[in-house]
């Protein structure tokens, strides 16, 4: 079965890739040789007449070299519009680890602050569940126009779409903490604030961490939309500037990129809320 | 009236009926007393409110009526004076055993250094035998060893008296009895004042100076004081010997199957629970069935009032 035989599932992985290389390279391989180019719209056209019959689709092997290009050079910055993917990754995320940075600061003690008091759960309860469910992207106009710093906003809008999964997993955890545990602590005679840090916080932590990692994964779904509206710098500016010079290798390089960045992003949360799970 | 060091007078806890209708009385007039260094076990079917009157004693719930004094003060809140082992043993899973009782030494002596609240905490495990477990988490221990380290956070405290609930019902008989007998050596060698909740009648005989048997809820009571008065150096290997043993069981089987029910409303008019009567079952060879109308006059057929009148002869 699969489980003597570990190097199965990555090699049917790599059987996979190569399967998806392979339609890739047939769906976009150059046809130029076969087609007639009319001699009429080469003139019009002039150089493009030479691509005529390729595809502006590039092929795996454009896209490997432009790659190769990125992870050997990632940090060159040759004016505004041209920096190295490196950069542009560092923008994002250090927007991404600001605003949800923030939001933590605020989710996780306001949330405790719910989760500890029914009344102020059912108080601000109809505001969460209004807001909540609001594109963060809606917010965008709101923010530039009050805090008038497209980077700042763009900040915003992370953090507000970071706040809701960690205030409301917050807010369940320690209203779920066992009353059992919350009994030793009173007949022990243990502080109230000893109690928050010793007892529910690490009851929760586990749940908390859970809505961390949500957060996190949105933020950076988040982050790429709002950089293409804000501009100026970040790996969403970096797609949408290579979708005006439509250089779509760039625009799949830079696909790969956000996606690992994401998973990194993702297993450093789950790697973190393990730390804090506790078997009962 | 002599001064108890626990004295229990008047208790009684209602709930608020469905929709403003008349309140639900689980107990109430509640009356009994323990004297420093006993041990009480209380006995009855569920939901009578023992779990309830343990919550009062713990300070961890309100009584709707009557009060509480130990040691001269009014139970008012929780207090590290009464140690509890809760039913479901209660540890903080993310702690070691270690870790679990040092966090009550730590809150009952605030100025003792790391390493005094460490040696002190490795004592206790160690009274229980655990000193071999100390850095595993609660997770990585067996439900007795569970239920040991709850034990070893209540003594490490030093309460004034213990409130055990119900500790050793989630056990199998085997490692229940063990425990029992730890128990018991632990409490001989302190003298610790003990009030412990248990469904198993065996089991109270072996720990308790004294059973106080609760009638059925609602308007549960104590119905019965059992004192057994067999010797306090009772083991699990012997204590089936002893003629006495077989004599308090069958009155408490009796009671818990019989009797019981019998304490609402109007039939219990000859009892008064603010005195229940004490029996010492163990001591008599022929009956030994409480009558209930020792006030009212009419006698319940084969019962006898030698059972509790003279009993300490």
């Amino acid at each position: 079965m699969a489980g003597n035989r570990p190097w199965l599932a990555p090699l049917l992985s790599l059987v996979f890739l190569a399967v998806f290389v392979g339609l890739w390279h047939l769906a976009t391989r150059t046809t130029a040789g076969e087609v007639q180019v009319d001699p009429e719209y080469a003139a019009l056209v002039g150089a493009a007449a030479a691509t005529g019959g390729k595809s502006a689709m590039p092929g795996p092997g454009d896209v490997a070299a432009k790659l190769w290009e990125h992870i050997t050079d990632p940090f060159y910055d040759r004016g505004t519009n041209d920096k190295g993917i490196g950069i542009q990754l560092g923008h994002s995320i250090a927007r991404v680890l600001l605003g949800f940075g923030l939001a933590a600061l605020v989710a996780i003690p306001l949330g405790f602050v719910i989760g500890m008091s029914p009344l102020v759960y059912r108080a601000l309860d109809p505001f969460i569940q209004i807001l909540k469910p609001i594109s963060p992207l809606a917010w965008m106009p709101l923010a530039l126009y009050t805090i008038k710093d497209s980077n700042v906003s763009a900040v915003f809008v992370i953090f507000i779409c970071s706040l809701w999964p960690m205030l409301i997993n917050t807010a369940f955890g320690v209203a779920s903490v066992r009353r059992d545990w919350l009994n030793v602590a009173r007949t022990l005679e243990v502080s109230r604030l000893r109690t928050a840090f010793q007892v529910i916080l690490p009851a929760a932590a586990p749940t908390i961490m859970t809505g961390m990692r949500i957060s996190v994964g949105i933020a950076w779904l988040v982050i790429v939309a709002a950089e293409m509206l804000v501009g100026g710098t970040g790996i969403g500016y970096f797609v949408w500037n290579e979708w005006n010079n439509l250089s779509i290798a760039n625009i799949i390089s830079a696909i790969l990129f956000i996606g690992l960045v994401g998973m990194l992003l993702d297993t450093t949360l789950a790697r973190l809320g393990r730390a804090v799970t506790y078997k009962e | 009236m002599t001064q108890h060091f626990l004295q229990v007078e008047a208790l009684a806890r209602r709930f608020p009926g469905p929709r403003g209708g008349e309140p639900l009385t689980v107990f109430e007039n509640i009356h009994f007393a323990i004297d420093k260094g006993e041990f009480a076990c209380i006995i009855g079917h569920s939901g009578c409110g023992k779990t309830t009157i343990l919550n009062v004693l713990a300070g961890l719930d309100e009584a709707s009526g009557g009060a509480v004094i130990m040691d001269g003060r009014e139970i008012c809140g929780p207090s590290l004076d009464r140690g509890v082992v809760f039913q479901g043993h209660a540890l903080l899973p993310w702690l070691s055993t270690l870790k679990n009782v040092e966090f009550g030494v730590r809150s009952r002596w605030p100025g003792w250094s790391a390493k005094q609240v460490e040696a002190h905490s490795v004592r206790y495990l160690e009274m229980v035998g655990l000193g071999q477990a100390l850095h595993k988490k609660p997770a990585e221990l067996s439900g007795g060893m569970k239920q040991r380290v709850g034990i070893a956070r209540a003594f490490a405290i030093q309460p004034k008296m213990l409130l055990l609930d119900e500790p050793f019902g989630a056990l199998d008989a085997l490692t229940r009895g063990t425990i029992q007998d730890e128990l018991l050596a632990i409490v001989q060698a302190t003298h610790q004042t003990v009030f412990m909740i248990t469904h198993d009648v065996d089991e109270a005989i072996l720990l308790a100076d004294k059973i106080l048997l609760m009638s059925n809820g609602p308007f549960a009571k104590i119905a019965e004081i059992v004192e057994v008065t067999m010797p306090r150096d009772r083991t699990r290997a012997t204590i089936h010997h002893d003629p006495q043993y077989y004599r308090i069981r069958n009155h408490l089987v009796d009671f818990l199957v019989n009797r019981s029910q019998d304490y609402a409303g109007d039939a219990a008019a000859g009892h008064d629970p603010r005195q229940p009567p004490v029996v010492r079952p163990g001591l008599d060879g022929g009956a030994t069935v409480v009558p209930l109308q020792v006030h009212a006059g009419h006698s319940v057929p084969h019962a006898t009032e030698s059972t509790f009148s003279h009993a300490s002869a």
